[in-house]
């Protein structure tokens, strides 16, 4: 019987009392040493000896119909199966925990790059060349809205606002309205999107690479129209998702089509290619933000609207303005969206979605402001932080922002940053900048099995581990738990026959699978507490030994046949009765190339506190991770679109600049300030990855303006965009 | 990918003679591989001349230096010879892709590499290149990467080497063997020719040509080179703009200057007048940008390049500033202001 537990009141933070004391422990990650020595098997590997295999095919054109596909111009492929299409072809993955499948637009095409058949060959080259030659006719419509800044077919949502924005606004002695442009962003896993389906009767068995197994068998069953009961998906390893793996794609459902049809196992691994081509992307925003202050630098108003795109009939735009909306406080807040429709690649999320850009700007415009009242950077925000969430009234779970940003500029040395472009190192102008982080923080449904016997623990969830350290943070809490070492506990991941759990995104993934593993351990100590005749609260459990009511017993004595517990987690009463985020401070030194306008990140600091800390080395690989992607939305990543065809022109990653080795600095430190968030979930932790990004690409952003006066208002920062802005700030 | 069959060559002689209609020369593969899998490119022949020792090692030649066509450009920036007397090609060489690609590339490989126009590299858009008469998509398209000098309606595209930059302003000739045998040389610059209305046809090469060497000539003495290559990331990137340049200075003055910029043109960008208007020059700014001015004055530029304009002048000025020790004394200096 699973006990399912709702989170209405804050729990007593038992993991700080029990006795093992590994829970924050540096351990490497169990799977570690498989996945570098190629023995971890993720989706594409381990081909069985019948398997067939599948290329996509996609549409050149950016919408209209298909009027043919015209198999005669493949048929002389040697070794070829079949060209696989029709109605359950979906368009584009599902969005993250959409739960059913995605469009399935029929013979119609909505954006270029839409994958629209499956060539199945006896080998990989034989179907990739047939892919290629399959003729395909198309009735193309005639004006298409491919470019964003053009298009008419926009939504435009109601302001959510507090206060009268425009009244506070039109009151403050000092103002800014700047507009920002971001573009594009892509996922960019490394491991490329891979399925191999394979049917038993009416079963589906699919070798994935899934962030969520719980949706994603729901999404699997409607596009393919079977029962979820039937589908299997397993998913143990996956090479990186930030976001493009949440939803099932047309890799999945086109395998298991076409293995149905061919009755043998079908894999299809996308071309990188196809990765940038057809899965969700992040869309391109403008925004704009208005900053009302009083001279003292009391913030007054503060209004951040914005512009996404999606294609149609997809229900994500990206929350662009997620974090303006509580990180400071103001009599007049306004947050206004628009969602442009457009025939391109559809977005959706990847890496902190909503922070990762609307941090960029807001954190921009904060240091813009400062400024121009002729103040400090930290202390302007330190004056305007809230006591509630602004916008909801909600007290804050827990939040150390202000001591993360005192203690931040202390450790960078923030009081020998110098005024604007009067540093130089040779060639080089030098500068400091800083932001704010913040990544709001939430506890999604989850359950897990642990299971305890003489020989030790084994934990097993369908939650996933996307390279972030799940398997090593559920070992830490159940051997936490159960007073074993961890090397007694075996944690079974990523396959839909286990508890089903909130899966990886949204940074939720630790909190959320976590509890649930926390909770089925609890269940587990109260049984070998009656069995020790003590209260739970006295019974200590540690390196195997049972302690309580004056006894010590080893926990093989315990346990006759083995002990299993189920339990589930849920938000309750306290997600609504406070609002929880993580926070954090994020400092940058860089140097600016004073002719060429080349960027180089000398130094970054990253203070956070962000609940417990589970890892501490995950957590900062984590945290470093998200920091290199600031890196990268800062200085380098920026997906092409042709505006004629809306096609995407940077389809590789030759050509979609992730930071290289040389843009990430030496001397990068992550400082974690001890918290606890009692509101949160029963294990007291918050989400951590994204908070890495939030606010780091503003920090660097910020420390080229104080380098050289350069302000760079539409990213990334290329040299050509420094240029253009050093000459425009007259430097 | 397209079935084609692979032959190794034994010799020289064997190589040319298996080059016939729709074979392909394999060095290091780094690029044709590439193109290959996307169909870019389909040769229905593949004649591997990695086993060739006669295109292989690097020996003296004179006051200069032989480069086989084989030496990998790991192997050709690491020779001490050529760190010590042209250390502009061994900074050219290492700006350019990654260790693992350079391990690979080869000396005529990387000469021969294909331009990186994303519309060539998508077989659904129109190029010239690939297929003439096609079109070319990337007028009215993006493209950062594009040429702005030697340029033609029929192709915007920039060649990507970076070597081939250094190479040119390092005076170096092309080795070619002709399928009878005969050998001759071409400078560098000249290996390339511009579109045209005929953007496939790249290189002077002619049927069955092989490259067998390129020849480097004594460097001058006294003189400073530097190669100065900007991109859209720290490393891994291909130029936007690149510049080398070889100064040689007598009593403070400029005496002598090689030129060649990359990232800009279909070839190593070479330009005349510039190199003209520093020679006599005291190192400065303002006869740094007098130069610069004479280096752009020829642009021509598709929308998404215009960029590459003063992009190229401020890469041009710091490199000369480099070159004739200007930077140094910058950094004794730290308040000095940048004119534009
Ligand atoms: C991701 C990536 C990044 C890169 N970045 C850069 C960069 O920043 N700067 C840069 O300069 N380069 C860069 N490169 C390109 C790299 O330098 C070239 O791929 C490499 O030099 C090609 O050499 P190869 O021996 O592998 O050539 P191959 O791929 O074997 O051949 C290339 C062409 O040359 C022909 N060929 C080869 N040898 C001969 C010969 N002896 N005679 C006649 N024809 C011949 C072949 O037929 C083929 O057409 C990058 C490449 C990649 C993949
Ligand atoms: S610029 Fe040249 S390579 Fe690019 S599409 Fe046009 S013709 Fe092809």
């Amino acid at each position: 019987m699973t006990k399912t537990f709702r989170m209405d009141e804050a729990q007593p933070r038992l993991l700080d009392e029990t006795g093992q004391g590994i829970i924050g422990a540096p351990l490497d990650r169990p799977e570690g040493p498989k996945k570098v020595s190629g023995r971890a098997a993720y989706a594409a590997d381990g081909m069985p000896d019948n398997a067939a295999h599948g290329v996509l095919v996609r549409a050149t054109i950016p919408r209209g119909r298909i009027t043919g596909i015209d198999t005669a111009s493949v048929a002389e492929t040697p070794g070829l199966l079949g060209v696989f299409h029709g109605p359950r072809f979906i368009r584009n993955p599902a969005q993250g925990m959409a739960g059913e499948a995605p469009v399935q637009p029929g013979d119609e095409v909505h954006y270029h790059g839409q994958p629209i058949a499956l060539v199945v060959a006896e080998s990989f080259e034989a179907a990739r060349d047939a892919a290629q030659r399959l003729v395909v006719s198309y009735d193309a419509d005639a004006n298409v809205d491919t470019d964003p800044a053009k298009t008419d077919a926009l939504e435009k949502g109601d302001p959510e606002t507090a206060g009268d924005f425009e009244a506070a606004f039109s009151k403050a002695d000092v103002t800014l309205d700047r507009a920002y442009s971001t573009p594009p962003h892509a996922a960019a896993a490394m491991e490329p999107h891979a399925a191999l389906a394979e049917w038993e009767g009416e079963t589906l068995t699919l070798r994935g690479a899934q962030q969520m197994l719980k949706t994603n068998r729901l999404e699997l069953a409607d596009a393919v129209g079977i029962d979820p009961e039937n589908v299997r998906i397993l998913s143990p390893y996956i090479g990186g998702g930030f976001g493009s793996k949440l939803g099932i794609g047309p890799e999945a459902v086109s395998a298991a089509l076409a293995a149905r049809e061919l009755r043998r196992p079908v894999r299809v691994v996308m071309a990188r290619q196809t990765v940038f081509d057809a899965v969700l992307r992040r869309t391109e925003t403008t925004q704009r933000l208005r900053l009302g202050a009083d001279r003292s630098g009391r913030l007054l108003a503060l209004s951040h609207d914005d512009r996404v795109t999606n294609l149609q009939d997809e229900g994500f735009a990206e929350p662009v303005s997620q974090a303006s909306q509580f990180l400071y406080g103001a009599e007049g807040l306004s947050f206004a969206q628009t969602l442009a429709r457009v025939s391109r690649t559809p977005s959706g999320s990847v890496r902190a979605p909503g922070e990762a850009v609307g941090m960029l700007a807001l954190e921009q415009a904060m240091d813009e402001l400062a400024e121009m009242l002729g103040m400090c950077p930290v202390e302007l925000r330190l004056k305007n932080l809230p006591e509630k969430n602004p916008m909801t009234g909600q007290p804050f779970s827990a939040t150390r922002l202000a001591d993360c940003l005192r203690d931040g500029a202390e450790r960078f040395g923030w009081k020998d940053r110098k005024p604007v472009g009067t540093r130089r190192d040779g060639e080089w102008y030098v500068g400091m900048g800083m932001a704010s982080a913040a990544r709001s923080n939430m506890l999604i449904e989850s359950a897990a099995r642990v299971r305890l016997s003489a020989e030790g623990a084994v934990v097993e969830t369908d939650m996933t581990d996307i390279g972030t350290g799940t398997y090593a943070i559920l070992g830490q809490i159940a051997a936490e738990m159960l007073g074993l070492p961890v090397e007694k506990v075996e944690v079974r991941l990523g396959d839909t026959r286990f508890p089903a759990a909130a899966g990886s995104g949204g940074s939720f993934g630790a909190s959320s699978a976590g509890s649930a593993t926390f909770l089925a351990a609890k269940a587990i100590r109260e049984t070998l507490a009656e069995r020790m005749g003590c209260e739970p609260s006295d019974l200590t459990l540690q390196n195997g030994m049972a302690r309580g009511g004056n006894r010590e017993v080893p926990l093989s004595e315990l346990i006759d046949a083995e002990l299993v517990e189920e339990a589930s987690v849920e938000a309750g009463d306290t997600s609504e009765s406070h609002f929880s985020s993580g926070f954090g401070a994020h400092f940058a030194e860089v140097a600016v190339h004073a002719y060429t306008g080349e960027v180089r990140v000398r130094r970054m600091l990253g203070v956070m506190a962000m609940g417990r800390i589970l890892n501490e080395k995950t957590a900062r690989s984590q945290a470093l991770g998200g920091m290199i992607w600031g890196v990268g939305s800062a200085l380098t990543e920026e997906m092409a679109h042709d505006p004629r065809t809306g096609h995407m022109v940077t389809r590789d990653l030759a050509n979609y600049h992730v930071p290289a080795h040389a843009d990430v600095p030496g001397d990068m430190t992550v400082v974690f300030l001890e918290e606890r968030d009692d509101m949160a979930n029963p294990i007291q932790t918050k989400g951590i990855g994204e908070l890495g990004i939030s606010g780091a690409g503003a920090a660097i952003l910020n420390a080229v303006r104080n380098a050289c006066g350069a302000r760079i208002y539409d990213m990334p920062a290329t040299p050509d965009r420094v240029i253009a802005a050093m000459d425009a700030a007259g430097y | 990918m397209r079935d084609f069959e692979y032959s190794r060559a034994e010799s020289l002689d064997g190589a040319a003679g298996q080059l016939g209609d729709g074979a392909s020369i394999i060095a290091g593969g780094t690029n044709l591989l590439d193109l290959m899998k996307i169909q870019v490119m389909v040769p229905g022949r593949l004649v591997d001349i990695s086993r060739l020792e006669d295109l292989k090692g690097i020996s003296e030649h004179g006051d200069g230096l032989r480069i086989g066509a084989l030496v990998t450009n790991s192997e050709l920036a690491a020779d001490a010879r050529v760190r010590s007397g042209w250390p502009l090609l061994s900074r050219a060489i290492l700006a350019g892709a990654s260790a693992q690609i350079r391990n690979k590339a080869t000396t005529g490989g990387n000469l021969l590499q294909r331009t990186r126009c994303p519309y060539f590299y998508d077989t659904a858009m129109a190029c010239n290149k690939r297929t003439p008469g096609e079109g070319c998509a990337a007028q009215g398209g993006v493209g950062r990467m594009l040429a702005i000098f030697g340029t033609s309606e029929h192709c915007l595209a920039a060649h990507p080497s970076d070597m081939a930059v250094a190479l040119t302003a390092l005076a170096a000739e092309v080795e070619i063997r002709a399928a009878d045998g005969g050998i001759r040389l071409v400078p560098v610059r000249e290996l390339y020719r511009l579109p045209g209305d005929r953007p496939d046809l790249e290189t002077v090469l002619g049927a069955g040509e092989i490259i067998t060497a390129v020849r480097l000539p004594a460097p001058r003495p006294q003189t400073r080179q530097v190669y100065k290559k900007v991109r859209d990331r720290a490393s891994y990137a291909f130029a936007l703009v690149s510049v080398a340049v070889a100064v040689e200075m007598k009593d403070e003055r400029i005496a002598s200057v090689s030129l060649a910029c990359g990232g800009v043109a279909p070839c190593p960008w070479t330009n005349p007048e510039a190199e003209q208007a520093l020679i006599g020059a005291a190192p400065g700014d303002d006869a740094f940008a007098t130069a610069a001015d004479a280096l752009v004055a020829q642009a021509s530029c598709h929308p998404d390049t215009e960029f590459k304009i003063p992009l190229l002048r401020r890469t041009l000025i710091a490199a000369l500033r480099e070159a004739t020790g200007l930077a140094d004394s910058a950094a004794a200096n730290p308040t000095t202001r940048t004119p534009a």
